[in-house]
């Protein structure tokens, strides 16, 4: 994105100055932080359309072998649950408790698997849609 | 000029940094965080104590990756900010007033990072721009409530190229173009990478950083 070119510079060598051996990164970012401000921006707040870009960076992902970030299936299905599709919803959030134990307590929540008898989220997607901005 | 420009940049960003480090104080001590490091984060929406209302989700659409990167588990940010909303939590500053008890039954996370911003955006001179972000953060222990690391960082970028003539016109066109809270948007990337990377004051490294890496 050319909004960040010359911050991603400056973070490439803050990570040299800090010492760290390579500009390679652990995970395939692909959309993930422009999905996440674009959620808050008037007009770009668009599920489907954002959920098609992290469907893109899936792929991408896939064929250069790296591993998506932490978050990444997550909000994935989050954009599902608001376009309604919650069977697509649950795979996501099935994935991310996969990769990344220490999501567990709170993907379970969003599969309704009562931890503590507290549940937090509401798996009625008309009211995400109502509450979506 | 705009090859002048794309080189000036780098480096009076670069100056900025090294009059960061080296003004900075003593190493941090790192004590509590390595007697409880944890392996998951949650990052909850920023305070802003500027007065531009696109800080907010500027800087925490800009946060994941440095800490992910360092090697934690990073909860979704968007996810969270709006499941807090919807559970009547609406602003920043009511999410990081929830108990470190109810962030353990609900979120499951190892600590918290709570971070403020204290300065975003441009201003803009007759001759030359200049974008700043300021932000600091603290992380803490969810089970104990210990602070395990504190830090800040105060980041600007200029865009002045010097040469007099093409100033006094670039910079209305500058301005109509870059808006201010893209440019500070960016530069939050920056700001992100020195906050958390730089050595002796930044994140030690998480589970999920490649062993054949760690400084």
């Amino acid at each position: 994105m050319k909004l960040l070119s010359t911050g991603r510079w400056l973070g490439g060598l803050a990570l040299l100055l800090a010492g760290c051996q390579s500009p390679k990164t652990i995970y395939y970012w692909g959309h993930y932080e422009p999905v996440v401000y674009a959620q808050y921006q008037p007009g770009k707040n668009q599920p489907e359309k954002l959920s098609a870009l992290l469907e893109q960076d899936e792929q991408k992902a896939a064929s250069k072998n790296q591993p998506l970030p932490p978050g990444f299936h997550a909000q994935l299905g989050y954009l599902y649950a608001q376009e309604g599709k919650s069977d697509l919803a649950r795979q996501q959030y099935l994935l991310e408790k996969q990769q990344f134990p220490e999501s567990a307590v709170f993907m379970d929540r969003f599969l309704n698997i009562k931890t503590n008898g507290v549940p937090l989220v509401s798996t009625n997607t008309a009211t995400k849609n109502e509450t979506t901005h | 000029m705009k090859r002048l420009i794309d080189t000036t940049l780098p480096w009076l960003a670069l100056i900025t940094l090294g009059l960061l480090t080296g003004c900075a104080s003593k190493p941090y001590d790192y004590t509590n965080y390595r007697a409880c490091p944890p392996r998951s984060i949650l990052v909850l929406p920023p305070l802003n104590n500027t007065t531009d209302m696109g800080a907010t989700y500027g800087y925490l659409s800009t946060v994941s990756f440095p800490i992910a990167e360092r090697g934690y588990y990073v909860f979704p940010v968007a996810v969270v900010d709006q499941v807090m909303k919807e559970n009547g939590l609406p602003t920043a500053g009511e999410m990081q007033q929830v108990s470190l008890q109810k962030i353990h039954e609900i979120i499951g996370a190892n600590a918290v990072l709570y971070t403020t911003i204290t300065q975003y955006g441009s201003k803009y001179q007759v001759l030359s721009s200049t974008t700043m972000v300021a932000a600091e953060g603290r992380l803490v222990d969810v089970k104990t409530g210990t602070v395990l690391w504190v830090g800040k960082v105060n980041l600007s970028q200029g865009t002045s190229s010097g040469n007099l003539l093409v100033d006094l016109v670039a910079t209305p066109f500058e301005q109509a173009i870059n808006q201010s809270t893209d440019q500070a948007h960016g530069l939050c990337v920056g700001a992100n990478a020195v906050l958390f990377n730089t050595k002796d004051h930044g994140l030690l490294t998480g589970p999920y950083f490649p062993q054949d890496q760690k400084p």
